[in-house]
C-alpha cells in the first residue's frame, strides 16, 4: 500500500516537471534514506568478520595432486603461501629453502571439498524442535528470510563435515516453500558467531523449490499450492511483483541521478531478494528434482530475464542432460539416494555420469550431515556408476564435482575450489586415493591454515555444545 | 544379455529348477570364504545342484560345469542384511507402498512376512549391491524412511511422533511387530524362508514416546506386557472365557510375545544410548529373553556388558553424530570397538531398502575407522547369518546354500560392483528399473521419443 502511494508520488511529480510552459524543473537534491531502507546502499548487513587461522608458508610434497582443473599430477608439490596457494606441479616445482614441508608420499592432495547443499547449522545436532530453524513454514514465499540468522555456529556437524575435508559449506533454508529464503556460503571454521564464518564475498543465493514439498506442506493446509501448476502460478506470481519492485527502484534511482524529485519505494525484504536475482546478483538455487520440471523452471527463467544458477536434488539430471548443458545451468545431486519419495523414483546412480558426459556443469552434494562427511566417497560412486558403462571418467575429471564445480555454482570460483596460483589454500590431505572407501582426511587447510589434523589433537576442535558431554570429541581416534 | 533375457519375467520360474541343478564353477578368484580357510588368494568354486560343492586353491572344474571366470576378482559369501524393510516398504514418500508399521491396532503381534512382496523392484537394486538375504523388521513409526528433514514435511513428522500404540491408555503396545527372513532370489513367488524369527521393540527416545512420554514408563510397561503373555499362556481357557484379569495388549500381541518369555524368539531392540543399553541388558537378564541390539550408537561404552551378555549388536556405522540427546556419544570406530571388545557386530546398510546395497561400504567404513578387514566381511556376512540363525549360508564352505557374489574387484571399495550374483546356486539376472532407465538415456538420442 505505502509502496503504492509512494509511486503516485513519484508520477505526479513527473507530471509536473512535464508542463510545457513551466518554468524549467528546480533541482532536487534527494536526501540519501536513512540506513536499512535502501536496499543496495551502504555497508552489506551482517558482514563477515572471519579471519583466516594462522598459517605458515607450506609445501605438500610427494603427493598424487588432483587439481581439479583436469589434472592428476603424481609425485607432486602444492605449495601455498599467505593463504594463497603459490604454486603446484610435478616434483621439479620449486619451493623456498624455509618453509614447512609436509611428506605426502603414498597419499593425495585434493582442494577442499565444497558441499553445495547443507543445512548444518540451521538443522543442528543434536536435532530437537528448539533448534530446527531450517524452514519458516507459515507462507510459500518467504523470500525474505536469511538463513545465516538460523545459523547456530556451535552445531557439531561442522566439526565432523571439516574431518571429512569439507572446507567450504552453502546452508540453505528447508525446501517446504516456493521460495524458502536466502542461502549463505561459509567458511567451515570454528567460530562463536555465524559472522565470523561468512565467505568474504561470496553471493548470497536464493533457495526455490520444486515438486512435492511446498504443494504437500501448503496444500495440506488447504491453502496455494496444492498442485504443480499452482506452484508454477506462485513462482510467477512472485516474478511479476519482484519485477515491479525493481521497475520502481530503478524508476527511483534514475531520477535521483537526473535531480528529480523522487520518493523512495519502501523497502520490502521479500522482494529485495528476488530483485537481486532479476539484478544478477544473487544466485538461484533449485530444489529439483525431474528433468521436465526443470525444463519449466528454466523457461520461467526466460519469462522474467534471470538464469537459474543450480538445480539441486536433481536426480532426474540425466533425462535433460543435453539442455542443462546448453542452458549452462549447473546441477547437483546424490550419486546413491534415490526412489525415497514418487519425485525421486528415477533416481538412477549414473545420473550425474550421464548428465556429465552430456556436458553438464556436474556437482555432487550431500543436504545431509553424515554424507557431507564423505562427499569424496560418493563421488566415487557417482563415477564408478559411469564406469561401469564404460565412460572413462578419471579422478582427475570427478575431483571436480565436489571441488571445482560447486565453487563456480556458489559464485566463488574465482577464490577457491581449485589448486591453482592464487586462489585460497582451501586444501586437503589424504591419507590415500580418496575416491576410496579407506581414505581419511588428514589434514585439512583453510585459507592456508591448519584447520583440521587427524594426527594432532590440538588441531581437532570442539563445540561449545560437545563440551562436557559423554561425546565430548568423541570422533576423533 | 542371454542370461538376462532368459532370466526376464515368466521365463525366470520355468528356469528354476534347471538352473540350480546346474553346475558353475568359477574359476580365477580372490576367494574370501569368512570361514576357517580364510582367503584363497586364487582358486576355484564350484556349485552345484545349489550348494557349494568345492572350494579352494586347487580345485579342478567338474566336467561339464558352466565355467565363469572371475578375472582375478573377489568371491564372496552373498551379503546379508540385518535389519531392513526390503519388500514391504517400496516407496518411502508414498504412504500407500509402505507396509512395514503395525499401525494403531496391534503391536507384537503384526507380522511383517505378510507384507512383503517378492515383486517388488528395489529388491534387485539390493541385489545389486551383492545382498542375497535379509531380515525385514518391523518398525514402530509406520516405517518408510528417506525423507530429509528439510522437506518441512509436516506430516512425516507427525508420523515419527505417532506411535504404534495409543500413548496414556494402559496399553502398552510398545512392540513394532514380528520380524521374517527372505532370500533375494528372483522368479520365487514366496521369499520369505522364515517368519516371526523376531520380535522387534523400540526403548529409549522412541519407547518413550510411545509409552506416553518417558523411558520409566516404557519399561515398566514392557515388563508388565511380559507378565501378561505369561498369564495368558498359563491359562488360555480361563482368557477366553472372560475370566483373566484385563491385559494391556490383546491376544493377537500375547501370542507373539510367548516365544519370546519362553526364551525361543529373540527381541530385537532398538536403543542407543549406553544407560539404556544396560537397562535392556538388566531387563533381559531378569525377564529371561533372549535379545538382538540394534542402534546401539553408544555402545562402545557399554561393550563390555554386551560382550559379557553375550549380546549381538546392528551397527550403522556411519552414525557418529550426535543428532540426538541419546546419541551423544556417538563415533565412527563404535563397531570397531564393539568387535574388539568380543560382541558379535552385523553392519547394516541405512536400514531403507533403497540405501541397502550401501551395506558393503558401511563395512569398508568399519575397516577405515580400525575394525580388521575379516571381521568387516564377517560382520556383512557370517555374522548376521549367525544372529538370524541362518545356518546354511553367510560362509562359502562346502555343503552351504550357494548364495555366493562374484565383485570386479574388493567388495567393500566404492570403485566395485557385483558382476555375477548367486542365490541357491542360480545365478540371478543383472537387469532391474535403475538400469533400464540408464540404458535409455545412456544412449544419445535419436529421432523418436526414448519411448520407443
Amino acid at each position: 500500500m505505502l509502496t503504492g502511494l509512494a509511486f503516485a508520488g513519484a508520477s505526479s511529480a513527473y507530471a509536473q516537471a512535464a508542463k510545457p510552459a513551466a518554468k524549467p524543473a528546480e533541482k532536487v537534491v534527494t536526501k540519501p534514506l536513512p540506513a536499512g531502507l535502501d536496499p543496495s546502499a551502504g555497508a552489506a548487513p551482517f558482514a563477515s568478520t572471519y579471519k583466516p587461522l594462522p598459517g605458515r608458508a607450506t609445501a605438500i610434497v610427494g603427493a598424487t595432486v588432483l587439481t581439479a582443473t583436469g589434472q592428476q599430477i603424481e609425485n607432486g608439490v602444492v605449495f601455498f603461501s599467505g593463504g594463497k596457494i603459490v604454486s603446484v606441479g610435478g616434483a621439479g616445482t620449486a619451493v623456498p629453502a624455509d618453509v614447512a614441508v609436509i611428506d605426502g608420499k603414498g597419499k593425495w592432495v585434493t582442494p577442499g571439498v565444497i558441499d553445495a547443499h547443507s543445512h548444518l547449522g540451521v538443522y543442528s545436532s543434536p536435532g530437537v524442535q528448539a533448534r530446527s530453524d531450517g524452514n519458516e513454514v507459515t507462507d510459500p514465499n518467504t523470500a525474505q528470510v536469511w538463513a545465516e540468522h538460523s545459523v547456530w555456529p556451535h552445531d557439531p556437524g561442522f566439526n565432523r563435515a571439516r574431518a571429512g575435508g569439507v572446507t567450504t559449506l552453502q546452508i540453505l533454508p528447508g525446501s517446504a516453500n516456493l521460495f524458502g529464503g536466502r542461502s549463505v556460503t561459509l567458511k567451515n571454521v570454528p567460530s562463536h558467531t555465524m559472522q565470523g564464518m561468512k565467505f568474504p564475498g561470496a553471493p548470497y543465493g536464493v533457495k526455490m523449490a520444486c515438486g512435492e514439498n511446498p504443494k504437500r506442506v501448503y496444500g495440506g493446509r488447504s491453502r496455494a499450492p496444492s498442485t504443480a501448476m499452482g506452484n508454477v502460478a506462485g513462482y510467477r506470481a512472485a516474478w511479476i511483483n519482484a519485477a515491479d519492485y525493481k521497475r520502481k527502484w530503478d524508476d527511483y534511482r534514475a531520477k535521483v541521478e537526473k535531480g528529480e524529485k523522487a520518493d523512495a519505494p519502501k523497502r520490502d525484504l521479500q522482494l529485495d531478494t528476488l530483485m537481486g536475482v532479476l539484478n544478477g546478483e544473487i544466485l538461484v538455487q533449485n530444489h529439483c528434482y525431474r528433468g521436465d520440471e526443470m525444463a519449466v523452471m528454466i523457461d520461467i527463467g526466460k519469462e522474467f530475464g534471470y538464469r537459474t544458477t543450480m538445480f539441486h536434488h536433481a536426480v532426474e539430471a540425466y533425462k535433460v542432460g543435453d539442455l542443462l548443458a546448453k542452458e549452462d545451468v549447473c546441477f547437483a545431486t546424490w550419486a546413491s539416494w534415490q526412489g525415497f519419495k514418487m519425485e525421486s523414483l528415477d533416481g538412477i546412480d549414473a545420473n550425474a555420469a550421464i548428465a556429465y558426459k552430456a556436458g553438464a556443469c556436474t556437482v555432487i552434494h550431500s543436504d545431509d550431515p553424515i554424507m557431507t562427511q564423505r562427499l569424496n566417497q560418493e563421488a566415487a560412486l557417482a563415477m564408478a556408476a559411469g564406469n561401469r558403462i564404460g565412460m572413462n571418467i578419471n579422478r582427475a575429471e570427478a575431483i571436480a564435482w565436489i571441488t571445482a564445480n560447486p565453487a563456480k555454482a556458489l559464485g566463488i570460483g574465482d577464490k577457491t575450489g581449485s589448486l591453482v596460483a592464487g586462489k585460497a589454500a582451501d586444501v586437503v590431505l589424504w591419507s590415500s586415493d580418496p575416491f576410496s572407501v579407506y581414505a581419511k582426511a588428514e589434514k585439512v587447510f583453510i585459507d592456508g591454515g591448519l584447520a583440521y589434523d587427524r594426527n594432532d589433537p590440538q588441531y581437532q576442535p570442539k563445540s561449545d555444545f560437545e563440551l562436557g558431554q559423554p561425546g565430548e570429541g568423541a570422533f576423533h581416534q | 544379455m542371454i542370461r538376462t533375457m532368459l532370466f526376464g519375467g515368466a521365463c525366470a520360474l520355468a528356469l528354476t529348477t534347471a538352473a540350480s541343478a546346474e553346475t558353475v564353477a568359477i574359476t580365477n578368484a580372490k576367494i574370501e570364504t569368512v570361514a576357517a580357510a580364510g582367503t584363497i588368494a586364487s582358486g576355484v568354486i564350484v556349485l552345484t545342484d545349489g550348494k557349494i560343492t568345492a572350494v579352494g586353491a586347487n580345485v579342478s572344474v567338474p566336467s561339464g560345469a558352466r565355467v565363469i571366470d572371475a578375472k582375478g576378482g573377489v568371491v564372496t559369501p552373498g551379503l546379508i542384511a540385518p535389519s531392513s524393510n526390503l519388500g514391504a516398504s517400496e516407496i518411502g514418500g508414498v504412504r500407500e507402498t509402505r507396509d512395514d508399521g503395525s499401525g494403531t491396532e496391534m503391536s507384537a503381534g503384526f507380522d511383517i512376512a505378510y507384507s512383503i512382496n517378492p515383486d517388488s523392484p528395489v529388491i534387485a537394486l539390493a541385489r545389486d549391491g551383492g545382498v542375497t538375504g535379509a531380515a525385514i523388521t518391523p518398525t514402530l513409526s509406520g516405517g518408510g524412511g528417506g525423507a530429509h528433514r528439510d522437506d518441512g514435511d509436516a506430516e512425516l513428522e507427525a508420523l515419527q511422533n505417532y506411535t504404534a500404540g495409543r500413548a496414556g491408555d494402559g496399553d502398552p503396545r510398545l512392540f513394532a511387530g514380528q520380524a521374517a527372513l527372505i532370500r533375494l532370489a528372483a522368479g520365487d513367488t514366496d521369499i520369505v524362508t522364515k517368519a516371526k524369527v523376531a520380535v522387534a521393540l523400540d526403548l529409549g527416545q522412541a519407547g518413550a514416546r510411545a509409552a506416553g512420554g518417558s523411558r520409566g514408563a516404557a519399561i515398566v510397561l514392557v515388563k508388565s506386557a511380559f507378565e501378561d503373555a505369561r498369564a495368558f499362556a498359563r491359562n488360555r481357557s480361563a482368557f477366553e472365557k472372560g475370566a483373566t484379569r484385563d491385559f494391556g495388549l490383546s491376544r493377537i500381541d500375547l501370542e507373539a510375545l510367548i516365544p519370546v518369555i519362553e526364551g525361543k524368539t529373540p527381541l530385537l531392540v532398538r536403543v542407543r544410548r549406553a544407560s539404556d543399553i544396560r537397562q535392556v541388558l538388566k531387563l533381559a537378564a531378569e525377564e529371561k529373553v533372549k535379545i538382538i541390539l540394534e542402534g546401539a550408537e553408544e555402545g562402545w561404552i557399554a561393550a563390555a556388558d554386551i560382550a559379557k551378555a553375550g549380546v549381538p549388536v546392528i551397527i550403522d556405522t556411519q552414525a557418529d553424530l550426535p543428532d540426538s540427546f541419546e546419541t551423544l556419544a556417538s563415533r565412527l570406530d563404535n563397531a570397531a570397538r564393539l568387535q574388539a571388545a568380543g560382541v558379535a557386530v552385523a553392519i547394516t546398510g541405512s536400514r531403507d531398502f533403497n540405501n541397502l546395497r550401501l551395506q558393503r561400504l558401511n563395512a569398508g567404513l568399519a575397516v577405515a575407522n580400525g575394525m580388521p578387514y575379516q571381521a568387516a566381511l564377517a560382520s556383512v556376512t557370517a555374522v548376521p547369518a549367525k544372529i538370524w540363525g541362518m545356518s546354511s549360508v553367510g560362509t562359502l564352505e562346502v555343503g552351504k546354500t550357494a548364495d555366493v557374489v562374484v565383485w570386479n574387484g574388493d567388495p567393500l571399495e566404492t570403485t566395485t560392483w557385483p558382476t555375477a550374483v548367486f542365490v541357491g546356486g542360480q545365478q540371478q539376472p543383472t537387469e532391474y528399473r535403475g538400469l533400464k532407465l540408464r540404458d535409455r538415456y545412456a544412449r544419445p538420442a535419436g529421432a523418436y521419443p526414448r519411448a520407443y
